[in-house]
């Protein structure tokens, strides 16, 4: 268990990157805490594997330093960094018993076998597999393999940190969410800290303390699911995270006021000066009301998913998303408004703060 | 397994039937017809039953070229195998080093057995040979014509020279099938050289190295080419594999009655051989 | 707990980073063995290549590495003579042919054998893997009566029919394996839009399993290419293939040394052109496990 630290680290795949384009991941500065649960979350191809790959030490970083409890181990092969990682596709020993399975770790590192068998029975009855500890790894389903590699990483007491990429993708539907369960548990009674790759927003925000969005090579934001949810700092994790994604929508800001075509919206606060960039104005569709008062707008469609409704409108030839109970009624001449606290602005893509006390909040 | 029953697929296999029966089913039954008479000068025939059987089974010399066949196979297979895996595993992965390794790698595969012959042949020969020049300036007493051992390491050698390639293709096409992450498991988990070969590659190459061991034995126990063209046999009878000693007998003495029984009992062998080969490589895939 | 296990990882750090280093170490003369395996393949082929450069007297005189006076006349004999190059002609028929033939019959059974099941399919197809393990020394006497009967001997289509004793069994070998590799969704797709069988094979289904088929040749125009017991014993002159012709060659003229390395260099040139053009394909084929 240890605390990781990012330094700066960049890294290309080519030997020699021209411009930041070059760069699978552009530039990243961040802690782990000691013990946390982290969730990378992010689109295929925006530098999540990479970024563990570079902890694990199965890649090393162009630039920048990497840190464990302040050690910098840039340079340290992997089995030195003592890490443990759990791939996409399950990685089983075939010919070996699950038990031999999960000795083979510490019989590397030369651990003796008394201590080998009581750590081995041990991570058996963690991970639920005791009566399968003497039949061969081969014929096993894919949700035990996936257990028998986190197992590998469990056997050892003194491991750095474990590693997740996208360890649910081949696991049928209902073991997803048991072995989940059992990870958060796992994590709860021996505090690992614990990195989990995965494009999966529910996957992501029901593991993790802290999520960790990646776009196109770079951290847009690190925050608890509620401040994702809230204040997504880029207008992508406003997109990626919430189903349906958050509103974006192209406005013009003087003081107080957001001009949405010819209709004006009040917003919470006045917007430090924006940093240039088209102004969007950006609001999730829980905070998306509709009643008697506000914009005009057409409704196209409703979707009943349940518990709720989700209104698909259209304001001044712009889409809109609402999600409304399911009780909630649309008036016959509906009109829309915004939910004072559910407003973002973004310049450029990136939320710019209000200058007034609203701010704090959250904090 | 799920697949639908249907005799009228054997329209399908007729011309392949009908090919394979007349290249292969009439010619064996002349040989058991001939296996079983006896011929004096040409056109007659007379039973002779099981006689000819008697005669092979009980001679020293269909033993003793059993047993150099046996002994040759052996030998062949102890250094191929693990040469071609050892070669196998250095090999690049990726880059222009894969199809030069490749193409070169194969070329012994493809050229005609008798200039295989002719090339180590020329190659050994003390007096104009690259070889049998360097060993004898090396001091080496070294001379295949005359010399049995000598004569023996020649056609082994050529023999690695040749098949070799073989396995290391078959090797390699089994370790190139291994996804990246089991390369990278093997290092979190701390593993040696030696682990991740014996727990990660050998595994994954069990199926081709199967293949690739009945392969070998099967077709160094059919070696004819090869040797006949550099030693004939020789020196004395100390390279006479059972298929020099077959075509010697039929076609060189015109012994049609032993020599067919001689197939029979051959060819019944290597059956042996195939149905093994099969039911090991079926129950593997049954393991699946 | 923390606080020793850190220690631990510590001190063996060091340890483990120099294990590795001399892991790298070792793997940066990886290229080393493969590099001296091909010098051990290539340098007999050089000798010989070496040889062909060479007059009858260099190489029976003087010791050389490399060819003193270098001569094309080796080579000249071979192309002008045609009892030379009409032997490399007829190999290159015969091998073509059994090529041919072998891949077409094969297709349709490998078909059968890969999408239905069938009265005796297992054991035929037992069977017909026998063949390619039958020694072509116990069918060389019986083959030569049986074309003989025919009035076959001495022709190309003789030898390319024998060789199919063990080129048809591969071929169906090697193309039902990539064929099982194509799901059968296609074909009943192809047949709901209404197209016949035969259609169906050529239109659609040979194109996908185009390098299956270029693997199949691969190897029957291998198999074919190097085998001489059983294409000696049924030519005579008319069909003779040029690895025969060298055999002769050694025992009559005197061993033309010169000649003879010529001829071997011609026959591996056939042998290096596929290769070359197939290379991508072999690991596949290999890959198989269907040779």
């Amino acid at each position: 268990m240890a605390r990781i630290e990012l330094d700066h680290i960049r890294h290309s795949y080519l030997a020699q990157p021209a411009s930041d384009d070059d760069y699978a991941l552009k530039e990243v500065h961040h802690v782990f805490k000691d013990g946390g649960a982290y969730a990378l979350l992010g689109p295929s191809g925006c530098g999540k594997t990479t970024l563990l790959n570079i902890i694990s030490g199965l890649l090393h970083a162009s630039e920048g330093r990497l840190l464990f409890d302040g050690e910098d181990v840039s340079h340290y092969p992997t089995e030195a960094r003592n890490i443990a990682q759990v791939f996409q596709f399950p990685v089983v020993y075939d010919t070996m018993t699950v038990y031999d399975n999960l000795a083979f770790p510490l019989r590397n590192r030369g651990v003796g076998e008394a201590e080998v068998e009581r750590k081995v029975r041990e991570t058996l009855d963690m991970i639920d597999l005791n009566d399968w500890a003497h039949r061969k790894a081969q014929g096993m389903t894919a949700d035990q393999k996936q257990k028998i590699s986190l197992g590998r990483g469990l056997v050892r007491s003194d491991v750095n940190a474990i590693l997740f990429d996208e360890p649910l993708t081949v696991i049928d539907p209902h073991m997803k969410w048991v072995l989940r369960s059992q990870l958060k548990l796992l994590h709860k009674r021996f505090g690992h800290t614990m990195v989990y790759v995965t494009h999966d927003q529910t996957e992501a925000l029901t593991f993790a303390d802290s999520v960790v969005v990646m776009y196109e090579g770079e951290i847009v934001q690190i925050g608890t699911p509620a401040d994702l949810f809230k204040r997504p700092r880029h207008t992508f994790v406003g997109y990626f995270i919430g189903s349906p994604g958050m509103n974006v929508m192209p406005v013009s800001v003087a003081g107080r006021q957001a001009r949405f075509g010819d209709e004006t919206i009040e917003l919470p606060g006045i917007p430090k000066t924006p940093m240039g960039g088209a102004i969007e104005l950006g609001v999730r569709p829980e905070f998306v009301r509709i009643g008697r008062q506000g914009m005009p707008a057409t409704i196209q469609k409703v979707e009943d998913i349940g518990r709720q409704k989700i209104v698909r409108a259209v304001v001044d030839g712009h889409a809109l998303a609402a999600v409304l109970p399911e009780d909630g009624e649309i008036p016959a001449e509906p009109r829309v408004s915004f939910a004072p606290e559910g407003i973002n602005i973004y310049a450029g893509s990136w939320r710019v703060d209000y200058d007034n006390a609203a701010e704090g909040e959250t904090a | 397994m799920n697949k639908p029953w249907n005799n009228k697929a054997w329209f399908l296999v007729l011309p392949v039937l009908a090919l394979v029966a007349f290249s292969a089913a009439i010619p064996l039954m002349t040989v058991v017809n001939y296996s079983v008479q006896d011929t004096f000068g040409g056109n007659q025939f007379f039973w002779a039953g099981t006689e000819w059987f008697e005669e092979i089974l009980s001679s020293d010399r269909f033993w003793a070229a059993m047993g150099r066949n046996l002994v040759f196979s052996a030998i062949i297979l102890a250094i191929e195998v693990p040469l071609g895996i050892l070669i196998a595993l250095n090999m690049p992965r990726r880059g222009w080093g894969v199809s030069v390794c490749l193409v070169l790698m194969a070329l012994p595969l493809l050229i005609p057995w008798n200039v295989v012959g002719t090339i180590w042949q020329v190659f050994g020969r003390i007096d104009i040979g690259l070889l049998g020049r360097a060993t004898w300036a090396l001091g080496i007493d070294y001379n295949y014509v005359n010399d049995p051992f000598d004569a023996w390491i020649t056609v082994i050698v050529m023999d690695v020279w040749h098949w070799t390639s073989l396995v290391v293709l078959l090797c390699y096409a089994g370790l190139v099938s291994i996804p990246d992450a089991y390369y990278q498991a093997a290092r979190i988990d701390g593993a040696s050289r030696w682990a991740v070969f014996r727990y990660i590659q050998l595994p994954k190459m069990k199926r081709v190295l199967t293949i690739a061991i009945l392969l070998r034995f099967m077709d160094s126990f059919m070696i004819y080419t090869e040797p006949f063209v550099v030693t004939g046999g020789g020196p004395g009878n100390s390279t006479t594999f059972l298929s020099i000693d077959l075509v010697k007998m039929a076609i060189g003495q015109f012994d049609l009655g032993p020599a067919a029984a001689m197939s029979l009992i051959y060819f019944l062998i290597i059956l042996l051989l195939s149905w093994v080969f099969y039911t090991v490589m079926t129950n593997y895939d049954a393991e699946k | 707990m923390a606080a020793t296990d850190n220690t631990m990882t510590a001190s063996r750090a060091p340890a483990a980073a120099a294990r590795i280093r001399r892991r790298g170490e070792r793997a940066r003369f990886a290229w080393l063995v493969p590099t001296l395996y091909i010098v051990f393949l290539m340098l007999p082929i050089y000798w010989l290549a070496n040889m062909s450069f060479k007059t009858n007297q260099e190489i029976l005189g003087a010791f050389s590495l490399w060819p003193q006076e270098p001569t094309l006349r080796n080579y000249a004999v071979i192309f002008t003579d045609p009892s030379w190059y009409s032997g490399y002609i007829n190999s290159i028929i015969y091998v073509v042919l059994n090529t041919v033939i072998s891949v077409t019959v094969a297709l349709p059974a490998a078909y059968a054998f890969s999408r239905y099941r069938f009265l005796g399919d297992k054991h035929l197809f037992f069977w017909l893997l026998t063949n390619r393990m039958a020694p072509p020394a116990v069918f060389a006497l019986p083959f030569f009566q049986l074309y003989s009967a025919f009035g076959l001997i001495d022709t190309h289509i003789a030898v390319a029919i024998a060789h199919c004793l063990f080129n048809v069994p591969l071929a169906v070998w090697i193309l039902e394996g990539f064929m099982s590799g194509v799901p059968k969704e296609i074909d009943e797709t192809a047949y709901i839009d209404g197209y016949s069988f035969p259609r169906f094979f050529v239109r659609i289904f040979m194109p996908l399993i185009a390098s299956g088929i270029g693997v199949a040749a691969f190897f029957c125009f291998m198999f074919s290419w190097v085998e001489l017991l059983i294409a000696r014993t049924l030519t005579t002159t008319d069909a003779k293939p040029i690895a025969a012709t060298m055999t002769r060659t050694v025992s009559a003229s005197g061993l033309d040394w010169g000649v003879l390395a010529a001829a071997g260099v011609l026959t591996i040139i056939p042998g290096a052109l596929v290769i070359w053009f197939v290379r991508n394909y072999i690991a596949k084929g290999f890959a198989l496990g269907r040779v």
